[in-house]
């Protein structure tokens, strides 16, 4: 645990505020994204098959690939320059103003509570299933409660040992899927895995590929996360595009791998409507190896405890963020003096993860992440196209420029218009309901709000005036 | 064994609970609210104060 008090600050500016610790690496960056993610490998991808067949789901995992990879790339030049707690939040406040800001604050408090909620409530119900599997019926509340209180407790006590552990917990769960990869001998094809007999043409044409778009964000869903950590950080410039980048290279590989090996051990009907939830540790009961049931149930328990941690540190950022410039009341924006993390915003959210993991169906609470984290995606290419339109290159530092500007804004626009159609095919109601949501925040936020945000201050990075101004 | 383990569960979950509301109210009747909320974007502790200048100069 990292124990800094306010005495340890040297400069006479530094001892009059209590800022977050700088303590974070690339390899922390990497823990966050990677760790958010990974539980989409070991369950909720394959609905993506139920819709589209396994062809639609690789399609969808091919898309929604190309759709991050350019979330990575933005995300990774943007944060690079404007390095500060709320991501993507802080961004929007410096390229396009402040109720894109608070929208986006918004959309990615819901992505991560919502996400955190759908974790917790697995991982508790992993352990019933572990039990039950032993012959014991136990109910599944009081672990959800324990790893939430236990995950809370660590991003309470700093946030260094939190991200710590997420990356020996993820790096954990990656390798389970490795190991199965190795375990099912995919240099020999037709003696595990059988692709032959179980791939079929699309089953539903194309509209149940564009139907499948939904769920192939799942193999991805949560990237964005690293640069809620931007503000902790040692060389933001150097270890958030490096975190983010390789955390992408590490998903589309499991990606790759989870959809390889599932759709050559089962067929689709049944990954599409996989009642246990997680069909990497399925396809690891079809090798009918001990040692693979055991390490993929492990990894899938592993991968929804990072997940749920990863997710805690990030919406306590996007909420701490919004506080601090006044978008919500000021007290969010406390820091804890001996472990400086933004201990009243964790300690205000987990009740209302509880509250969701325990009382909402898992269905309800996903789709609202989802929609949460599509609208925030779309954010993105417009935050993207006025970043380089007012500060071009040269005009800045930045630690990272992308390559190809405007295209991966574009190509990132196109394919969250394509996935809102997805989403709509399905879940119409939602994400009317959704919308309506936010739009009612929106005027409590302009008309009411507003009046208490620090409108100049706010502003915080030392940049000359933008082009035009 | 199995009913013990899900109510040491309950038990350490309220523990932990119990112990971080503790530190809350701790650190909040300690510490003045200024001193929690002194938080600001865009300073950073590895550079030298001198560099952060333009940053200051907004607050």
């Amino acid at each position: 645990m990292v124990d800094t008090t306010v005495s340890t600050t040297t400069t006479s500016q530094q001892s009059q505020s209590l800022n977050l610790l700088k303590v974070l690496g690339p390899a922390h960056i990497w823990a966050l994204g990677v760790g958010i993610v990974l539980v989409g490998e070991f369950m909720g991808w394959n609905y993506a098959a139920g819709k589209g067949g396994a062809f639609g789901a690789l399609i969808a995992c091919f898309v929604s690939g190309i759709l991050y990879t350019c979330v990575a790339k933005i995300d990774s030049e943007v944060t690079s320059t404007v390095a500060s707690a709320g991501g993507q939040y802080a961004q929007a406040k410096h390229t396009i103003g402040p109720l894109m800001a608070f929208n986006v604050g918004l959309f990615m408090t819901l992505t991560y509570l919502m996400l955190n909620a759908g974790d917790v409530l697995v991982a508790g119900q992993l352990v019933q299933i572990g039990a039950q599997q032993l012959g014991h019926d136990i109910p599944w509340q009081p672990f959800t409660v324990l790893f939430l209180a236990l995950l809370t407790l660590l991003n309470y006590r700093g946030v260094l040992a939190t991200l710590t552990v997420n990356f020996v917990i993820t790096a954990a769960a990656f390798l389970s899927i490795i190991i199965l990869f190795i375990g099912v001998k995919p240099w020999a094809p037709g003696e595990v895995l059988l692709h032959k007999e179980l791939l079929t043409p699309l089953p539903y044409g194309w509209i149940g590929v564009i139907a499948a778009l939904h769920f192939g964000m799942w193999f991805y869903l949560g990237i964005e996360g690293t640069c809620q950590a931007a503000e902790e950080v040692r060389s933001p410039g150097r270890a958030l595009p490096l975190g983010t980048m390789s955390g992408i290279i590490t998903l589309l590989i499991a990606a790759a791998i989870t959809w390889y090996v599932a759709c050559g051990l089962m067929p689709w009907e049944y990954i599409g409507w996989d009642a246990t939830l997680a069909p990497l540790y399925d396809s690891a009961r079809m090798t009918g190896s001990p040692f693979l049931i055991v390490l993929l149930f492990i990894g899938t328990l592993l991968s929804a405890i990072a997940s749920s941690n990863g997710c805690t540190n990030d919406q306590a950022r996007a909420w701490f963020a919004l506080g601090r410039d006044r978008y919500l009341p000021e007290w969010f924006a406390a820091v804890h003096p001996k472990y400086r993390t933004p201990f009243r915003s964790i300690l205000f959210l987990t009740p209302i993860v509880l509250v969701f993991a325990l009382y909402i169906p898992l269905a309800q609470i996903i789709t609202f992440s989802i929609l949460s984290g599509l609208l925030n995606y779309t954010f993105m290419p417009i935050n993207m196209w006025n970043f380089r339109k007012k500060w071009p290159v040269g005009s800045i530092r930045r630690g990272f420029s992308h390559p190809f500007h405007p295209l991966p804004a574009l190509t990132l626009l196109i394919l969250c218009a394509a996935t809102f159609f997805a989403v709509y095919l399905g879940y119409g109601r939602q994400l009317l309901a959704m919308m309506a949501f936010y739009i009612v925040a929106s005027l409590w936020f302009a008309f009411y709000r507003y009046r208490y945000v620090k409108r100049g201050a706010q502003f915080t990075m030392p940049w000359p005036k933008p082009v035009g101004y | 064994m199995w009913d013990i383990v899900a109510n040491v569960a309950w038990v350490i979950a309220a523990a932990i609970f119990l112990w971080m509301a503790w530190d809350f109210f701790v650190i909040n009747a300690k510490y003045d609210e200024n001193v929690l909320v002194s938080s600001r974007e865009g300073l950073d502790e590895l550079l030298p104060a001198g560099d952060q200048s333009t940053a200051k100069k907004k607050k």
